[in-house]
C-alpha cells in the first residue's frame, strides 16, 4: 500500500444518502480476477443518466467524494473501493460510512472521513458554487479543510499509522507469529477441522 | 459480567495492545469464488502459504449456473480459478456437481461446521447468518481474506453490544423473515452500526434453527457488524449427529462449554430495543432498501408523510420502483417470484412455500424460480417430494446457488420487471439492471406467485 499523508483536491458532490455497494459497483463487475480495471463500472447504472453528477465535466478530476449518510452499506465487496480508486478518488466524506466498507477502504489507502451532516452540507454547497474549490484532508491530524470549513474526524491511532506508513497488514501481524502459535496450542479439541 | 458476543470475542483474542485493534483468532474461514481470487493472487505474489488449510473451506455459489447450461465464459474463469487456488493452496473445496456444494452460509450450518462460540469469517456480508448458532461471524473484504489466509487471524476493533428482544408469540402467517423485516423497519438500515446484535426473547427462543438463521442473516441489513442467538436446546438438537459436529466424549465437553456462552443475567448492552411479536404481520418491502417496508395490509407510503431524513430516499425509491403512494400492496402485480438465497432457501423455507403451492398453479405470465440453498437441501426436499409440488405448479426447480439473489449468473430480471423475492436485498438493480425487488417470506412469495399480486396464504381461496 502506498503511504497516504494528505489528500488535496477537488470534490464531487454526490450528496445522496444510503449509497450501497451494489450502486458503487454492480455485481456483474465482480467476475474479474484482478484488483484493477473497475473504474468504468463505478456508479454504472446512475451514470447512464447524462444529468448524473459524475458526468458533469466541471467535476472531472475530482479526488474526494462527498456523500450522504450511510455510505457503502450492503455487500462486503472490496471492489467498491477498487472502483473508486480506479476512477481517481482517494477519500469519501460522509456523515456515516458502513463498517465493512470502512475496513476495506483503510486497507487500500482510501480514506473514510466521517464528519457531521452540517459539515458535509457546507462542503457540498461550496463545491456546487465553485467546482474548483480545493478540499484538504490531513491524515496525520485527521482534519478536513476547505475555505470557510474546518472539521476533525475520528481516525484511530493504528489506522493512522498504517495509512501514513503504507504498512503491509500481513507483515505487521506476522511479527506476532509466536502469539498465534501459542493460541493455537490452547484451542479446544472439539473444534471442527475441514480436512 | 459479559454478553454472549463479548464472551466469544474475549476467547479469541490472540494479542491485545493499547491503541491497536485486537488480533482475533479465526476458527473457520469460508471462501467462495467471487471475492477470493485477488487474495490468492496476493499470497502468490508475496510467496505466502495458507496457514491453516484445515480451518478453511471453499465452495462455489455466487456465479454458478443453477440449470444445465454451462457457465458463461467470464464466470467460468472465476470458477476455474477457485478450483485451481484450492488445489494449489491445499484447501478443501466443494465445487459445482459436488453433493455438498451450495451457498456458503447454507452449507456450513448444514454440515455442522458452524458451532457455538466459534469465530467465523467469509468474504461475504451475510456471514452474520452463522450467529444463529451462537458463533461470532462477520463479513470481510478481499484484503482481509488474504490476511486470514496467511495468518488465521484478523485485526478488529471491538464492536458494541445491542440487544433486540422479541417477546410474545408470533401470529399465524408470520415467519422469521417478517420478524427481521419488522426489526429493520423499526431500527433502520444503520440501526445496528458498530454493534453486534443479540436477538433474545420468547419469540426468538420459539424459532427453529432455520428461522434463527434467517434473522441473523439480515443483521447486516440493519447495518450491524454481526447478529447472534445464544445457543440452547434447539441449537444442540440441530448440531447433534451432523458430519462435523463433535462426537462422543467431545460432544459432552462441547455441550458443557456451549451452555456457558449465554449472556450473564446482569450483563448490559450499549443499546436495547424491544419488539412485541404479537403485533407483527407479513411484511413486503416497497422501496430500495430493506427498511422501506410495510405490512401486506398496508399501502405504498407517501414520502411527504415520512420523517425528514428518509423522504429524499423514499422519493427516489418510488421513482425507481414505479409505484404510486396510496396503492394497496395487494394491488401490485409481479412478473417473477424468486424463492431462494441464504436468507430463505433451507428445507423449512421450501416446505413453507410448498404448503402454499400444493395443488395450485403459478399465475400465467409469471416466472417462478425455486433455487435450493444447497445440493443437500435439494436432495432432502426431493426426498419429501417438494420438487414435484413446485414443478406441478409451474415453478422451475433448480440446482443450488445464489442465482437471482444478486444476478451474477443468467438468472436475472429484465429491466422494469417486478419480483417477489425471499432474498435479503432490494437495492436498485440487485436482481438485474432495472429490475424491481420486493422482499418477502417464502409463504408470501408462494402465495404471490399463485395470486399474481402480493398476497398472503390466507388470501388464496
Ligand atoms: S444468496 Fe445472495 S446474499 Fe446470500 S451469499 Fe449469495 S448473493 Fe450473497
Amino acid at each position: 500500500m502506498e503511504p497516504v499523508r494528505n489528500i488535496v483536491g477537488r470534490a464531487l458532490p454526490l450528496a445522496r444518502a444510503d449509497v450501497d455497494t451494489d450502486q458503487i459497483i454492480p455485481s456483474h463487475w465482480l467476475k474479474r480476477l484482478e484488483r484493477t480495471g473497475y473504474g468504468p463500472g463505478l456508479f454504472e447504472a446512475w451514470r447512464k443518466d447524462p444529468a448524473f453528477v459524475l458526468n458533469d465535466p466541471r467535476y472531472r478530476g475530482a479526488t474526494v467524494l462527498l456523500a450522504g449518510a450511510n455510505f457503502g452499506g450492503g455487500s462486503s465487496r472490496e471492489h467498491a473501493v477498487w472502483a473508486l480508486l480506479d476512477a481517481g478518488f482517494r477519500a469519501v466524506i460522509a456523515p456515516r460510512v458502513a463498517d465493512i466498507f470502512r475496513n476495506n477502504a483503510l486497507r487500500n489507502g482510501f480514506v473514510p472521513v466521517e464528519v457531521d451532516a452540517d459539515t458535509v452540507a457546507s462542503l457540498v454547497a461550496a463545491v456546487r458554487l465553485d467546482p474548483a474549490t480545493t478540499i484538504t484532508i490531513d491524515v496525520e491530524h485527521a482534519t478536513v479543510q476547505a475555505p470557510g470549513v474546518r472539521a476533525t474526524f475520528a481516525l484511530d491511532e493504528f489506522s493512522r499509522t498504517r495509512l501514513i506508513g503504507g504498512l503491509d497488514d500481513i507483515a505487521l501481524t506476522l511479527r506476532h507469529e509466536q502469539d498465534i502459535a501459542a493460541y493455537e496450542e490452547k484451542r479446544p479439541e472439539w473444534l471442527p477441522r475441514v480436512r | 459480567m459479559a454478553t454472549l458476543s463479548e464472551k466469544v470475542w474475549e476467547r479469541h483474542v490472540v494479542r491485545r495492545a493499547a491503541g491497536e485493534p485486537d488480533l482475533l483468532y479465526v476458527d473457520l474461514h469460508l471462501v467462495h469464488e467471487v471475492t477470493s481470487p485477488q487474495a490468492f493472487a496476493g499470497l502468490r505474489l508475496s510467496k505466502r502459504r495458507v496457514r491453516r488449510p484445515d480451518l478453511t473451506l471453499a465452495t462455489m455459489d455466487h456465479n454458478v449456473p443453477t440449470n444445465d447450461e454451462p457457465a458463461e465464459e467470464i464466470s467460468a474463469r472465476q470458477i476455474d480459478a477457485m478450483a485451481r487456488n484450492a488445489r494449489e493452496f491445499g484447501i478443501r473445496c466443494y465445487p459445482t456437481g459436488d453433493p455438498n456444494q451450495g451457498i456458503v452460509h447454507v452449507i456450513s450450518p448444514q454440515l455442522g461446521l458452524t458451532q457455538p462460540g466459534m469465530t467465523i469469517v467469509c468474504g461475504d456480508s451475510h456471514t452474520s447468518t452463522h450467529g444463529a448458532l451462537g458463533a461470532l461471524a462477520w463479513g470481510i473484504g478481499t484484503s482481509e481474506i488474504e490476511h486470514v489466509l496467511a495468518t488465521q487471524t484478523i485485526a478488529q476493533t471491538k464492536p458494541g453490544t445491542m440487544a433486540v428482544t422479541v417477546e410474545g408469540a408470533l401470529p399465524a402467517e408470520c415467519a422469521a423473515k417478517d420478524v427481521i423485516l419488522g426489526i429493520i423497519a423499526r431500527i433502520g438500515t444503520a440501526g445496528g452500526t458498530g454493534n453486534v446484535i443479540e436477538y433474545r426473547g420468547a419469540a426468538i427462543r420459539a424459532l427453529s434453527m432455520e428461522g434463527r438463521l434467517t434473522i441473523c442473516n439480515m443483521s447486516i441489513e440493519a447495518g450491524a457488524r454481526a447478529g447472534m442467538v445464544a445457543p440452547d436446546q434447539v441449537t444442540f438438537a440441530w448440531l447433534e449427529g451432523r458430519p462435523f459436529a463433535p462426537k462422543g466424549a467431545q460432544w459432552e465437553r462441547a455441550l458443557d462449554d456451549w451452555r456457558s456462552l449465554a449472556s450473564d443475567p446482569g450483563a448490559t448492552y450499549s443499546r436495547e430495543v424491544a419488539i412485541d411479536a404479537s403485533v407483527l404481520r407479513p411484511y413486503v418491502t416497497w422501496g430500495t432498501n430493506p427498511a422501506q417496508s410495510v405490512t401486506i395490509d398496508g399501502v405504498v407510503p407517501d414520502p411527504d408523510a415520512l420523517p425528514d431524513d428518509t423522504r429524499e430516499s423514499a422519493r427516489r425509491a418510488l421513482r425507481y420502483q414505479d409505484l404510486t403512494p396510496g396503492t394497496p400492496m395487494r394491488d401490485i402485480r409481479v412478473d417473477a417470484v424468486f424463492i431462494g438465497s441464504c436468507s430463505n432457501a433451507r428445507l423449512e423455507d421450501l416446505r413453507a412455500a410448498a404448503d402454499v403451492v400444493r395443488g395450485r398453479r403459478v399465475r400465467s405470465g409469471i416466472r417462478g424460480l425455486v433455487v435450493p440453498g444447497s445440493m443437500g437441501v435439494k436432495a432432502d426436499a426431493e426426498r419429501e417430494g417438494l420438487d414435484r409440488i413446485f414443478r406441478d405448479a409451474g415453478f422451475e426447480w433448480r440446482d443450488a446457488g445464489c442465482s437471482m439473489c444478486l444476478g451474477m449468473n443468467p438468472d436475472i430480471l429484465r429491466p422494469g420487471e417486478r419480483c417477489a423475492s425471499t432474498s435479503n436485498r432490494n437495492f436498485e438493480g440487485r436482481q438485474g439492471p432495472g429490475g424491481r425487488t420486493h422482499l418477502v417470506s417464502p409463504a408470501v412469495a408462494a402465495a404471490t406467485a399463485i395470486a399474481g399480486h402480493f398476497a398472503s396464504p390466507s388470501d388464496l381461496r
